[in-house]
């Protein structure tokens, strides 16, 4: 047991020094880029790899490196923002409804509900399809459709906290609320909802990449991966690099951030595969329980 | 207890009559959002009309127009005409071509139906017989192998492997055809192309339940009475793992729905993903609002059959089935 946990403490660094490397490479990808990933030349278009074009070029002769390289900012770091707001959003009205109660909790659940409802792919299909297309409305789009999770997560956590003796406890202090919320209620729900948003890092880079490559996300000359893949599709018999490359990328970077949703799961939640959070809540009490 | 013992018909029913009820004001607040999306978009659908009638557009003209689409009226008098409207059928015309949205929806989604029938078969023969095998033959060489390639297949998004499956199988052996057509060769690809990142994301949960299961008691209970592993694997166990599986069902569908536009894009399977592209390149308002409301609709039925079906698999779930809402 001790040796298994050690060694989920070492992947779990390995990984997250990984994906730290990889949000490097995306801040500092611009500069490593070994070509201007924007100039067209026709006259080199489709170039299969070469020294000049390590991954060779697409149909407009741009370097397809230079673009992954350009892209990764855009791809990686538009869906840790929506898994930010998504959290951040959710977490704030689950810990409010769940803490208070009353009308407004009843309003945002109903709320919830009614976005639950919806298929997750549709409601993102409607909303970038309504506010038209855009980076900004793609981000949009996959955080109206993430939040009522995390929201309904975070009221659950917080409705059996709040009847612990610990937040009792500071109540009789005279804590004020705001100050049992930040320093009792909030660090103890909080795990479980990093699990979870953790875990669906690698999702939301595949939402985003797929509303691009349905033309929804970024815009035409930017580079983005997913809509490197829709732009090289039709030129997959002469050129099959211009989609095998960006799609590796992409399924790498997938692949990188599942691990580590897995690897912070075992971390934070070492309960078994099924009940992520069985064994979560008895350790919230030895934690927080201040000896009465 | 008793109620556990002796399966109460008249509380299943009662179930199901709540259930609808409390669908009632989800399905109001549904169209409400879609509905009111329209009024976000920064492109008047006016204008969108008329430029695509090759109209000029002049103030006039557009106010006319507006006023002729009730379009001038405030917005929740819109809202009730329109859902009064899509109640009795009808979905208003496109605004591209005229033509009713109804005849559109009725000829694209058999097809897409189709492909998630097909789908949702091929996920499920692949993640069930494996997700049991994984977990009978736990860390054995088998597990680590379907696990590794689960692994894999979660993190492929389906419009990557539509594209790998379309350069192998069309382009370069030639076994296959490029576009869908129509045929049942043409949905080969597209029904792979959906069902092996889902199985990937199954295998591993079927995996787990049966784990879970196999922990029980009444499993070592079982076989030190001398029952055969394989009666009390598929008796027993599957029968008890029947909840995850009805529910990993309902979560397939829900991804499959909306989910198969960018496979149905790239194979031009023309299904309802298809069609709600083409209006939402053309911001075709009528057309993107009653694929929502379908869509949502028809997954809310699923999920309150899924619901049901556990109260039928597993009669234990029965009481607390008034409580969850």
């Amino acid at each position: 047991m001790t040796r298994n946990r050690r060694f989920g403490r070492v992947r779990l660094i390995l990984l997250l020094t990984l994906a730290a490397l990889l949000c490097l490479l995306c801040l500092i990808g611009p500069e490593l880029a070994p070509n201007d990933p924007y100039k067209v030349n026709l006259l080199q278009a489709k170039q299969p790899p070469s020294e000049k074009f390590p991954l060779g070029t697409d149909g407009f002769g741009r370097c397809v490196l230079s673009r992954i390289l350009v892209g990764a900012r855009t791809s990686v770091f538009s869906a840790l923002l929506v898994v930010g707001i998504t959290l951040t959003v959710g977490c704030v009205i689950g810990t409010l409804c769940g803490y208070f109660g009353g009308a407004v909790d009843t309003i945002f659940m109903r709320l919830v509900d009614i976005f639950l409802a919806f298929p997750g792919m549709v409601l993102a299909l409607a909303v970038a399809g309504m506010l038209g297309t855009g980076l900004g409305n793609a981000v949009i789009a996959l955080a109206a459709t993430g939040w009522p999770q995390y929201a309904r997560l975070a009221r659950s956590y917080v409705l059996t906290l709040r009847e612990e003796n610990f937040v009792y406890a500071a109540r009789l202090n005279g804590q004020s609320t705001w100050s049992i919320l930040l320093r009792h209620i909030l660090p103890n729900a909080l795990r479980p909802l990093i699990v979870t948003a953790s875990l669906s890092i690698g999702g939301t880079i595949l939402g985003l990449a797929g509303l691009s490559f349905l033309g929804l996300g970024a815009l035409p000359p930017a580079a983005e991966w997913g809509s490197m893949l829709s732009d090289g599709r039709g030129l997959m018999q002469q050129a099959p690099w211009i989609v095998l490359y960006p799609g590796l990328t992409i399924f790498l970077t997938v692949v990188l951030f599942n691990l580590l949703g897995d690897s912070v799961r075992d971390a934070l939640a070492p309960a078994d595969d099924t009940h992520l959070f069985r064994k979560v809540r008895p350790r919230f009490k030895k934690k927080g329980t201040p000896t009465l | 207890m008793e109620n556990s013992l002796r399966p109460d018909r008249g509380s299943l029913g009662r179930f199901v009559l709540r259930r609808l009820l409390l669908l009632i004001p989800v399905l109001f607040g549904v169209t409400f959002l879609t509905y009111g999306l329209m009024f976000l978009s920064p492109s008047d659908p006016v204008e969108m009309m008329l430029q695509a009638q090759g109209i000029p557009v002049t103030p006039e003209v557009a106010q006319a127009m507006r006023v002729k689409m009730g379009l001038d009226r405030p917005f929740l008098e819109q809202y009730f005409a329109w859902l009064w409207r899509f109640l009795s059928g009808d979905m208003g015309v496109s605004l591209i071509d005229g033509e009713p949205v109804r005849q559109m929806l009725m000829a694209a989604a058999p097809k897409t139906l189709l492909l998630t029938a097909t789908s949702l078969l091929v996920t499920v023969a692949l993640s069930l017989p494996l997700g049991i095998l994984t977990a009978v033959r736990q860390n054995r060489f088998s597990d680590y192998l379907i696990r590794f390639l689960s692994f894999l297949g979660n993190a492929m998004p389906s419009f990557l492997l539509s594209l790998l499956l379309l350069y192998l199988f069309a382009l370069r052996l030639n076994l296959l055809p490029v576009l869908a057509g129509g045929g049942a060769k043409g949905l080969i690809l597209p029904t792979l192309a959906l069902s092996l990142p889902m199985s990937g994301r199954y295998i591993r949960q079927v995996r787990a339940a049966v784990l879970e299961q196999l922990g029980q008691r009444y499993v070592s209970g079982a076989i030190s009475r001398g029952v055969r592993t394989r009666t009390v694997l598929f008796k027993s166990v599957l029968r008890n793992a029947m909840t995850t599986i009805l529910t990993l069902l309902a979560l397939s569908m829900g991804s499959l729905l909306g989910g198969t536009a960018a496979v149905e894009r790239i194979f031009s399977w023309r299904g309802m993903g298809y069609m709600v592209m083409d209006a939402i390149f053309m911001r075709d308002y009528p057309v993107i609002q009653a694929f929502v409301v379908w869509m949502t609709v028809l997954y809310v039925v699923i999920n309150l059959l899924t619901d049901l079906s556990y109260a039928i698999v597993d009669p234990r779930s029965r009481k607390g089935l008034g409580v969850q809402p």
